[in-house]
This record gives structure tokens, C-alpha cells and sequence, in this order.
């Protein structure tokens, strides 16, 4: 395999582009470039802090390493979920629900595709399972989100509808389900919509990656192919946990519907 | 016969009996507490204190079967699928009640979105009446209707009363009151109800 490497002076020119993006901010009164300079000093700091940490772990191949990386990782991805709720649940709901889901669905897709198709040496080697649990996470994360945004701002939205069924002395289960169907789909929908589209808006970008590093593009595919399958597995099993969690937490053992364990605050 | 003891919740605390084929009138200034009375009662609403049903305990009966046979209906009931005929089990069953509510037999495939209030309110009624519960607790039930419909929903609760069924009718109709209950319960702003002379 051969590849251009690039040095640190390389990425000087193609910098000036984000500079360029800025004075157009200045030019044009935009008023972004605060924000603009923010978030390519974190994305500068981020990703180098991250070459190097990786650059470790690769080297210390050490189990303990690599789950703590991991826990991490998932820790991100729950705030993430967190924040982009527009109404949150309270108690255990607001982070625990969302990590706990992740992780099971994004851990156990990253094992089984460790354990039964890559086979790396170890089996938890951090080259191999970061990367993937990465990608597995990212998009688990945004099915979970949607899903429970959909989840609570549909339960108070139809909240008549939801007591009407649970007075006719409908199950907790039954009354939630259409707008449990509504969460479920609206997680789903980003996986499905992305496998339509894939390779003929936009190449993916690992497998943009491995072609860059000199993979052959058809087996570059091929690892493409797994980690959609990976995703859209890790995205179902995710979505699907925390939107039945969520409606587990959002009635009670009397099939009442406590809208009163959602935060009333709203956040940006 | 329903009993409810010592009925908490929030700023509600009440007592009282209502035996098999009474119909209580509930009345009181809006926003007292009457629709969360009666929501209590079905158990809808996280609530302290006792309520039977002919001496057993609503807490040993899984929620689902309590709420088919103490049924409370909302003045606005809500609806969760996109027909109309959807929202009963058997629609055919429940045909000759909804004519009789003044809507025609084809009305069960409108879709919801068209049905005015009124006519909400008539099949949201129809649909709670299919149940053939022990005990009704209709929250305003004829609010959205004119004098002809409302009178057809007196006369159907009072066929039902004389079969036994018992029901707590909350309305801001004093006429109305005196006419269905046989007894009359005020609440007031302190969240406890008092019995008056009919």
C-alpha cells in the first residue's frame, strides 16, 4: 500500500480557504467568523489530540486502554443525544437512557463485527474496533436523538389522543404505539435515506479515505459495505431500545402517561 | 357500587359513594378541579387514597381493566388514528347508537380531521358508551352541543342509570344538573366537594 504522506506544511494552503471563508464573514457582515474561528481551532486541536491518542493506543494495544477510549467515545455521543433534545427528559431519562442505548446497540454491532468478520489479533485491537465503534456511534447517535425527539415532542403533542386510548382501557403499550411508530421511523429514516443515496451523490468517507491510502476501490467497497451493514444494524437495535425505554419512562406501572417526567425547558 | 376514600391529588381531597345506578351532578367554577376529580377516579393521574369498585380495590385490578369499568370521558376526547370507524372494536355494534346520536350511518369512514366538535363530542361518547362500563365519569359531555343533541345524550345516560350503570356527570348547566342527578355535589376552590338539595 502506498500513499502521499503529508507534512504539517502541506495543510498551510489549503488553511487559507477557511481564512478566505472568514474575510467573506468579514466582508459581507455574515458575523460568523467568531464562530467560524472557534470551531477550526477545536476541529485543529481535536483531531491532533486525537492522532495522537490513537497513535498510544495502537501502540499499547492494551484492553484497558481501549475500553476506557471507548467509554469515552460513548460519553460524547449521550451529551450530543442530550443536547439536541428539544424537551428532556428528567431523572435517569435525560443521560442514562441515551448512553445506555447507544452503548448496547453500538457495542454489540462493533463486537460481532470484530468476532465474526475481521478477526483482528487481538480481538479488541484499537485500529480495528475505535474506527468502527466511531462510525457506529455517530450514526447510532443521531437515530436515537431523532427518535426520542420525536418520542416526547409526540406525546405532548398528542397527549388527548394517547389518554383517550389509555381511558378506554387501552395498555400503555397500545396507546403509545402510533406515536411510537412516528419515533421509530424518523430514526430510521437518516440510515435508510443515506444507503439510498450512497455512491451516487457522494462517495463515503472512509472508503474515500482507504482509496487515498492505495486500497483497491473495489475492496474498499467491500468495507464500506460492511460498515453500512454495521450502521444501519447499530442504528435499528439503538433507535429501537430508547424509543421503547423512553415510553417505558414516560408512563408508569398504573399505565398513567407522565408527561410530568419531561423537562418543560427548552433548549437551543 | 364505587367508593372513593380520602381521593387525593394535588389540592383534591374527597369522600363519598356512588351506588349502582346514580348519576351525580358535579358542578363548580372552572378550573376547580372537577376534570381532575374525575381523572383521578379513572386513575389517570398519579392520586393518593382509596377507590373500590363493589369492595375491591382499584390497586389489585390492572389498570387497563379498571378504566374499562370505571370510564372516564374527556370533554375534548382525543382521537389517534386517521377514520373514524378506527377508534371502535366493532364498529358495525355501535352503529345503531351513533344514528342515534344524530349521525348518519356513513360517517364511519370520515376521516377526523373533518368532524366538527360537536360531533367529536357525540362519537368520543358513543365510543366510551361501548364499553358498557360499571361507572361513568363524563367531563362535560354535551358542552359542544345544541338543545336536540344534548337532550338525546340525557336520555341514553338515563337508560344506562336505570340498568345500573352509576355515573358522575361534571356540567356548568345548573338546569342540566338538577335534571340528570339525583344527587348534587359543588366543588370549591379549597378542593372538597360539598352535597346539595336537588
Amino acid at each position: 500500500m502506498t500513499y502521499i504522506q503529508l507534512t504539517y506544511s502541506d495543510l498551510i494552503l489549503p488553511a487559507l480557504l477557511v481564512l478566505m471563508d472568514g474575510a467573506l464573514s468579514l466582508a459581507l457582515h455574515l458575523k460568523l467568523e467568531r464562530q467560524l474561528a472557534v470551531a477550526t481551532v477545536r476541529m485543529v486541536v481535536q483531531l491532533v489530540l486525537v492522532g495522537y491518542v490513537l497513535t498510544f493506543l495502537f501502540a499499547a494495544v492494551s484492553p484497558v486502554w481501549t475500553a476506557l477510549a471507548a467509554v469515552i467515545m460513548v460519553l460524547f455521543a449521550s451529551r450530543e443525544i442530550v443536547v439536541r433534545q428539544k424537551r428532556r427528559m428528567l431523572g435517569f431519562g435525560t443521560y442514562g437512557l441515551g448512553a445506555g442505548c447507544t452503548l448496547l446497540a453500538a457495542g454489540t454491532v462493533t463486537m460481532f463485527s470484530l468476532l465474526t468478520q475481521l478477526h483482528p489479533e487481538p480481538w479488541y485491537h484499537p485500529r480495528y474496533a475505535l474506527p468502527l465503534l466511531g462510525m457506529i456511534l455517530g450514526n447510532t447517535m443521531t437515530g436515537v436523538s431523532l427518535g426520542l425527539d420525536v418520542l416526547t415532542t409526540g406525546l405532548v403533542r398528542e397527549r388527548a389522543a394517547v389518554e383517550a386510548c389509555l381511558a378506554l382501557g387501552g395498555t400503555r403499550y397500545q396507546a403509545l404505539l402510533p406515536v411510537m411508530r412516528d419515533a421509530l421511523r424518523s430514526g430510521f429514516m437518516p440510515t435508510i435515506n443515506g444507503m439510498a443515496a450512497i455512491g451516487l451523490v457522494s462517495l463515503p468517507g472512509m472508503m474515500t479515505g482507504q482509496i487515498l491510502a492505495g486500497v483497491e476501490p473495489i475492496d474498499a467497497v467491500k468495507y464500506q459495505l460492511l460498515i453500512m451493514f454495521l450502521i444501519a444494524g447499530g442504528t435499528g437495535l439503538g433507535t429501537l431500545a430508547a424509543v421503547m425505554g423512553a415510553g417505558r419512562l414516560l408512563t408508569d406501572h398504573r399505565h398513567r402517561l407522565r408527561l410530568d417526567r419531561i423537562a418543560t425547558e427548552t433548549s437551543g | 357500587m364505587l367508593t372513593v376514600s380520602k381521593l387525593t391529588r394535588l389540592h383534591i381531597c374527597v369522600s363519598f359513594e356512588l351506588k349502582d345506578g346514580e348519576c351525580i351532578a358535579l358542578q363548580g367554577p372552572s378550573g376547580v378541579g372537577k376534570s381532575l376529580l374525575l381523572r383521578a377516579i379513572a386513575d389517570l393521574d398519579p392520586n393518593e387514597g382509596a377507590v373500590t369498585l363493589d369492595g375491591t380495590l382499584r390497586e389489585t385490578v390492572p389498570a387497563p381493566l379498571w378504566r374499562k369499568q370505571v370510564t372516564y370521558l374527556a370533554a375534548e376526547p382525543g382521537w389517534w388514528a386517521d377514520t373514524v370507524q378506527e377508534h371502535f372494536a366493532a364498529w358495525d355494534n355501535a352503529m345503531p347508537l351513533v344514528v342515534r346520536l344524530g349521525l348518519p350511518p356513513s360517517c364511519g369512514t370520515w376521516p377526523i380531521q373533518r368532524l366538527s366538535t360537536g360531533e367529536k363530542q357525540r362519537l368520543g361518547l358513543a365510543r366510551a358508551l361501548m364499553l358498557q362500563s360499571r361507572v361513568l365519569l363524563l367531563d362535560e359531555p354535551t358542552s359542544a352541543l345544541d338543545a336536540t343533541s344534548t337532550a338525546i345524550v340525557e336520555s341514553i345516560i338515563a337508560e344506562r342509570v336505570s340498568c345500573g350503570t352509576g355515573v358522575i356527570w361534571s356540567t356548568h348547566d345548573t338546569a342540566q344538573a338538577h335534571r340528570v342527578g339525583s344527587r348534587l355535589f359543588v366543588m370549591g376552590s379549597d378542593g372538597r366537594i360539598e352535597e346539595h338539595q336537588i
